[in-house]
């Protein structure tokens, strides 16, 4: 079921310099026969690859833990992708556990031996959750997110805990107490945030997928920067329970791979109704996988009649012409593959960046209440109740945190309620009715993943609203509570640039539409290695 | 197990009351209520910890209670079903969706730094409790409003219910808290114990010259532990606020909120109302709203008992008079222990007779509930069928207390039913009623029950 999917290609291209222009070249290329597998390619599921391996004996849970702990430790220093690595020793046991059992031909589940990276706001009961905040320094919560659990009983082994803007908080990693994050396509970059530890470890094949989370575009923005896929769930798809709060109502478990193979799989693994938590949903999760078409079995249109609508919105002012130019690249290719394009407005789009600022940062600034210093991280010691409760925060938190805090009791207060919070909710509904009436007339609605490539560590530190403008593309998704997949099409400035991402956002729960197409538009889509220069001489897939 | 609350209260002296009934007056007092209910549900209202109805949950076991990064709260069912039955059973129109809202602050015991409560929607609303004063109280029906019912406060399953300023006196105050109680002990909601906080009135009185609209400034009043002492309360402040008013010292009376203190008798300030505070309410986002469907209300709806309301007219119905239609309505158990003797055909006033009387006079002396006793309403039935048919004459008899001859009795009754005898050994104890009935029958009723019971589970339960 799982392993027949898939078909072997080669990202790695050097014709990828000249696909800039990316509609012609598509047009071009129609005429060869874009469907042929290249005969080099690897597969481009690590999850699946992983599995045949081990199930065939080709090589060890051992072995492979090994080679990716070896990576990992070898670019750590350069990337600083997590903030916590979990000892040798540790992941080398799960890993001869594993052995043992296929050894033993008993059963082992569908994550066997996959080594995944967890953003440190999701808890673990073995490792420290700081959720990239001083506040919680050293903290180990007493257990593990649904979300972990789920992967640990499928057999996924937990290499790392990875860094973050402070509780999701940013759009760069910047914002973590600890570290800042560096993208592996240039070590001078931001690997986007707040899941930008996520979004580089799987870059840099340091772990083969990894857990982020997305509150306002915190997995897709960042698996844009840094070239990857990135997976926003529907809200309630998968379970918040263990996620550190930062917006409830918007707050979402994404997954981070690879390939499209790769998020499917993984999110299958973890999503479905959770009694833990009521927001859960109890729609059926269906085998995303088995949706999966190899390529040599692929029509010639395979995605024929398909309603893509083209966010017009999106690609205005304000958007990187090299981004609008790959974008358009990658809607031409889904022409090709046989989709129905049109244009759609969203004439609220541009509401969606006060609206979610507002929802956001009220929901963290009541989220955040229970950072007071007295149950968890460091504690200042205060002459009475209230000193240390004020100290604890004055020191356990970060400047940006503050700035939510105060923004959001702000807008919560009496007399600014309606103005603000209230008003903000009026906005999210006309955004959600109005993706509700593109998405009856389009299967999926496409927009890039950001409006620019990644920029330099430090850009936009100091300018904090730059960075939310930033957000554009994504927030309005976090704010109707629809899935939306985040894969990469082209390169900013040619094969030695930056890696451009684009956005599909489908209907509730329609994950399933998104990662079919994904799926073949990846496989589809000729002449580029997402793979980044630091780590290609070492990676074989 | 149930306190033994007198929900009856006793009359104030009479000085008292005449300075109460000169100060009624000129001035009007107007009285609001908000009650607190403690749910008798077996887990914690967002999580499944074990909730030790009635002990103080101060105890947090899980990540949920601790308010660990990451838990989720998950509201228990059991609790919106207790809010509907109640929201039901005070005439109120029920919200088909309400929802949850956080109120914040920081309390050392709040782990999250805010509570779920209901804020704007509650789940109940516009509702209204008949009330039946006592008579040596005068008597008289009286309904008061009930402004909401709500799902209120973390942890603690809890339910606010919030009363119209329809209260004029001490006495109606507690008899609308009264009725409270009986109705949640009737839809077994809670225990409505209110030594043990399970159910808790905070009143809010003002007092105006009669013919004032606007009303006088509100004072709360809180730890009222008992009717009584919330009656007398709130006729001490009413007392205290009038005076104030006839001495042209009206500014004195500050919003404030004073407590009963017991040994003095008399409300003192506890605390200045400041600045309102600011909660900066808004929805829970962590909880789904709470959506009623019609079906679910009209399957609650049917499965309520008859209302204390209700029983109390039915009685009224069947000729008894309103001294005893309040007794046996009081308590759900007497009531049902009453109707289940008059179903046998038993005469309405005998039997409320028997009840009343020495069943009563016999419970409290051995501190037993009504459900404790082993004489059955088949039997007390058929006891009163006896003496009424003059099997048993008239006026009963004096009451056997000899040990030897009810031992008598008790063995007769023993050889003449061994079939019974064999099934009570083998297991089924409850035949015990069936003995006990016969050795009163054959006693004509007038075996001491305490003495009739211990002689025949000794000879019930010794070897053969
Ligand atoms: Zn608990």
């Amino acid at each position: 079921m799982l392993s027949s999917a898939q078909a072997p290609r080669l990202l790695r291209s050097p014709a990828a310099a000249t696909t800039t222009a990316a509609a012609l070249t598509i047009k071009c290329l129609h005429t060869s026969p874009i469907l042929t597998p290249a005969a080099t390619s690897p597969s481009p599921s690590q999850i699946l690859t992983t599995r045949k391996s081990l199930l065939s004996r080709q090589t060890s849970a051992v072995d492979l833990a090994k080679s990716f702990l070896q990576r990992l430790r070898r670019h750590e220093p350069q990337l600083s992708s997590f903030l916590y690595v979990s000892p040798d020793d540790v992941v080398l046991k799960q890993a001869e556990e594993l052995d043992t059992k296929i050894k033993n031909n008993e059963e082992v589940g569908p994550l066997a031996g996959v080594l995944v990276g967890v953003k440190d706001n999701i808890c673990t009961y073995d490792m420290p959750s700081t959720a990239g905040s001083r506040i919680l320094e050293n903290y180990r919560p007493p257990f593990d997110a649904t979300a972990v659990r789920k992967l640990r009983d499928s057999g996924a082994i937990v290499v790392g805990k990875t860094n973050l803007d402070e509780f999701g908080m940013g759009s760069t990693t910047e914002g973590s107490a600890y570290q800042v994050t560096a993208n592996p396509w240039d070590l001078s970059r931001v690997p986007g945030g707040s899941s930008g530890g996520s979004a580089a470890a799987v870059s840099a094949r340091q772990c083969m997928v990894a857990l982020g989370s997305d509150t306002g575009g915190s997995v897709r923005q960042p698996a844009s920067f840094c070239g990857v896929v990135g997976l926003k769930p529907t809200y309630g798809r998968v379970s918040r329970y263990g996620l550190v709060a930062y917006a409830s109502s918007l707050d979402v478990i994404g997954c981070f791979g690879s390939s499209v193979a790769d998020a499917g799989i993984l999110l299958h693994s973890i999503s479905g109704f959770d009694n833990f938590d009521a927001t859960s949903s109890k729609q059926e999760v269906p085998d995303y996988a088995s949706q999966f078409v190899a390529l040599e079995y692929l029509e010639s249109k395979p995605l024929k009649g398909l309603r893509v609508g083209v966010i017009h919105e999106t690609l205005e002012n304000g958007v990187d012409s090299e981004v609008i130019s790959s974008v358009r690249g990658a809607v031409s290719h889904l022409e090709e593959l046989g989709c129905t394009v049109s244009e759609v407005s969203l004439p609220s789009f541009s509401l969606g960046l006060p609206a979610y600022y507002i929802l956001a940062s009220s929901e963290s600034s009541s989220n955040l209440s229970r950072y007071d210093g007295v149950r968890f991280g460091n504690q200042v010691f205060g002459e009475e109740l209230n000193s240390l409760y004020g100290d604890s925060r004055a020191e356990g938190l970060g400047s940006e945190v503050k700035m939510r805090i105060l923004m959001g009791t702000y807008a919560l207060s009496a007399g600014y309620y309606d103005a603000y919070y209230k008003r903000a909710q009026q906005v999210r509904t006309i955004i959600r009715n109005s993706f509700k009436d593109a998405l009856e007339k389009n299967d999926i609605l496409i927009s890039p993943a950001a409006p620019s490539v990644a920029y330099k560590i430090g850009e936009k530190k100091n300018d904090p609203l730059a960075m939310y403008a930033g957000d554009i593309m994504t927030v309005n998704v976090n704010l109707a509570g629809l899935p939306a997949l985040v894969l990469p099409c082209g390169f900013d400035g040619g094969s030695a640039g930056l890696p451009v991402g684009f956005q599909m956002i489908g209907a509730a729960f329609d994950e399933e539409k998104l990662l079919k197409i994904g799926h073949i538009f990846e496989q589809t889509l000729p002449g580029y290695s997402f793979v980044p220069p630091l780590v290609a001489d070492e990676w074989t897939g | 197990m149930q306190e033994k609350q007198q929900t009856q209260l006793k009359a104030s002296p009479k000085s008292e009351s005449a300075k109460f009934e000169e100060v009624l007056k000129n001035y009007e007092a107007v009285i609001g209520i908000e009650t607190h209910v403690q749910l008798a549900t077996l887990t914690k209202a967002f999580c499944s910890c074990p909730y030790n109805y009635g002990a103080q949950p101060n105890t947090s076991i899980c990540p949920v209670c601790m308010g660990l990064p990451g838990a989720l709260p998950v509201l228990n069912s059991k609790v919106i079903e207790c809010a509907v039955k109640v929201g039901l059973a005070l005439n109120c129109k029920l919200s088909l969706s309400s929802k949850f809202d956080r109120k914040q602050y920081f309390y050392p015991d709040l782990p999250k730094g805010y509570q779920i409560s209901q804020f704007d929607i509650p789940i109940a609303a516009g509702g209204y409790i008949d009330v039946d004063l006592p008579v040596e109280f005068g008597g008289g029906h009286r309904k008061f409003g009930v402004t909401r019912v709500d799902l209120n406060r973390a942890g603690v399953p809890l339910l606010e219910i919030v009363s119209e300023p329809d209260m004029r006196t001490g006495i109606e105050a507690a008899e609308y808290a009264a009725e409270l109680q009986r109705l949640v002990r009737y839809l077994g909601v809670s225990n409505g114990n209110m030594q043990e906080g399970s159910l808790r009135c905070d009143v809010n009185i003002s007092v105006r010259p009669h013919g004032q609209p606007e009303f006088g400034t509100k004072v709360e009043i809180k730890n009222l532990n008992s009717f009584s002492s919330m009656s007398r309360a709130i006729d001490y402040e009413i007392l205290r606020q009038a005076q104030l008013h006839s001495e042209g010292e009206a500014h004195q009376i500050v919003q404030e909120t004073r407590l009963w203190e017991e040994g003095a008798q008399k409300t003192v300030t506890m605390r200045k109302k400041e600045g309102l505070a600011d909660y900066r309410y808004f929805p829970e986002p962590d909880l789904p709203g709470v959506n009623l469907s019609e079906d679910y209300i009209s399957t609650i709806h049917d499965s309520l008992p008859e209302l204390p309301e209700t029983k109390r007219r039915r009685y009224e119905n069947l000729g008894l008079n309103m001294q005893d239609v309040l007794f046996l309505a009081n308590d759900i158990n007497v009531a049902a222990f009453f109707d289940a003797t008059i179903a046998t055909g038993a005469d309405v006033k005998l039997a409320a007779n028997w009840i009343m009387g020495d069943i009563a006079a016999y419970l409290k002396n051995e501190k037993l509930s009504i459900n404790d006793i082993k004489l059955t309403p088949e039997e007390l039935g058929e006891l009163i069928a006896s003496i009424k048919g003059g099997t048993i004459s008239g006026k009963i008899g004096k009451e056997i207390a000899d040990p030897s001859e009810i031992e008598k009795i008790v063995d007769r009754v023993i050889a003449n039913n061994p079939k019974q005898l064999e099934q009570y050994r083998g297991g089924k104890t409850r035949l015990q009623g069936y003995f006990a009935g016969q050795v009163m029958k054959e006693s004509k009723g007038k075996a001491n029950p305490a003495l009739l019971n211990k002689i025949l589970l000794e000879k019930l339960n010794s070897k053969p």
